[in-house]
């Protein structure tokens, strides 16, 4: 198992938090929190070892686009890069609904 | 049953099984009772898994849910079989065991709290062995406490079904609740298979792993109290009348000698058959449909 932690800018609060997902074989679960400074952090724990640009790749193009004040927590269970886009976009959908 | 339904019906109704264990566990609530404790956020989580190097899951694969069904109090706590198989660790098994234990001692107070348990567990976690085997035993008593004052139902819907130390689990709850999808048994067929070979038992023949364990083999033999299809609908109105029937009067755990003369009529000396139904309608008396009461099974003990 590997854990890494990403940071990236922010602007928007967001309304509440969300959770999503199951840490079963090729999936993952998300737990997206809002917080009060400007930024946005990603803590990712996945049972797949090795994979931590292919991580920095898909969260880089998710924070491309989204600019929520959050804390993120991901629990891996190898899911592939779009599983993880999903799961991420499911996240803020749940979170903003 | 799934014969008397037409396409239409099933194309259009809800699954059960198709929902995850957090969305199971609100279906059967009264609209805006439930509220969930020990939830992801509060991150009680397996501290055994990561020295394995396994992924752990917030809520340890165990979803703890309190409200009303049908009006009256009831803890709800689901099993989350995509994690790890639905096993009990050391967390989901205190999860588990203390929301017995709250429901009990409201119930020992005055306010009956009825138990209802979502299966989808191969039983004991192996990564957690002994603690997982220290938390069945513990489920267990908490079970036999509760039932005192409230029903304890165990939901088995999902193809995982509900194996090891945990079938003992459902097995001195008040009422099982299966669907046709559904599996029973205490030592599962992979395990079987392992020990005994392929000769003995192929754990990757399905049509004879259902025709043993599944959910209508167990109905048949007496041992589950009310058959359902896999319809989110039918599973809510059925968990809401068996709270509202309240304990049984006979659990039937308790039953020892009905079973035990069950186990000395059965003919060891050739090999069963599935499709053959141990103590069959005759010896059973059990009409076959969905309306089954457990009330049966006290007139058979009683005669």
């Amino acid at each position: 198992m590997e854990q890494f932690e990403f940071n990236y800018p922010a602007k928007r609060k967001i309304p509440k938090r969300a959770h999503v997902g199951v840490v079963g074989s090729g999936d993952l679960e998300v737990l997206l929190e809002p917080i009060d400074s400007p930024t946005a952090s990603v803590r990712i724990r996945t049972s797949v070892d090795g994979f931590k640009t292919t991580w920095k790749a898909v969260l880089d193009r998710f924070f491309g686009r989204y600019d929520g004040a959050v804390h993120i927590e991901i629990n891996d269970a190898g899911a592939t890069p779009g599983a993880v886009s999903l799961r991420l976009q499911q996240a803020v959908e749940a979170s903003e609904s | 049953m799934s014969s008397a339904i037409s396409s239409r019906e099933y194309l259009q109704r809800r699954s059960f099984i198709e929902l995850d264990a957090r969305t199971r566990a609100k279906s059967l609530f009264d609209s805006r009772t439930d509220r969930e404790l020990a939830g992801p956020f509060d991150r009680i989580e397996s501290p055994w898994l990561p020295l394995q190097g396994v992924t752990p899951q917030a809520d340890d694969g165990c979803i703890v849910m309190r409200g009303t069904i049908g009006g009256r109090q009831a803890v709800v706590i689901a099993f989350d079989g995509a994690f790890q198989g639905g096993g009990i660790g050391e967390v989901s098994g205190a999860k588990l065991t203390s929301a017995l234990d709250l429901a009990c001692r409201d119930s020992q107070e005055g306010k009956p709290t009825s138990a209802v348990l979502l299966l989808e567990t191969g039983g004991v976690r192996l990564q957690e062995a002994n603690l997982g085997l220290a938390a069945v035993a513990e489920i267990i008593s908490s079970i036999i406490a509760l039932r005192q004052y409230a029903p304890v139902i165990s939901v088995i819907a999902g193809p995982i079904g509900c194996f090891g130390g945990m079938s003992l689990a459902a097995g001195v709850s008040s009422y099982i609740v299966m669907t046709p999808e559904g599996r029973l048994g205490l030592n599962g067929p992979e395990v079987i298979e392992e020990e005994s070979g392929v000769e003995e038992f192929d754990a990757s023949d399905r049509s004879l792993i259902w025709s043993i364990y599944g959910g209508q083999q167990r109905y048949n033999q007496g041992l589950v109290d009310v058959l359902v299809d896999d319809d989110a609908n039918q599973m809510i109105e059925t968990v809401r009348d068996l709270i509202a029937q309240g304990i049984p009067e006979v659990h039937r755990s308790q039953q020892v000698d009905l079973y035990r003369s069950r186990i000395t009529a059965l003919d060891t000396s050739t090999q069963w058959d599935p499709a053959v139904v141990l103590w069959s309608a005759a010896s059973l008396a059990r009409p076959t449909g969905r309306d089954q009461r457990p009330t049966d099974d006290k007139k058979e003990h009683h005669q």
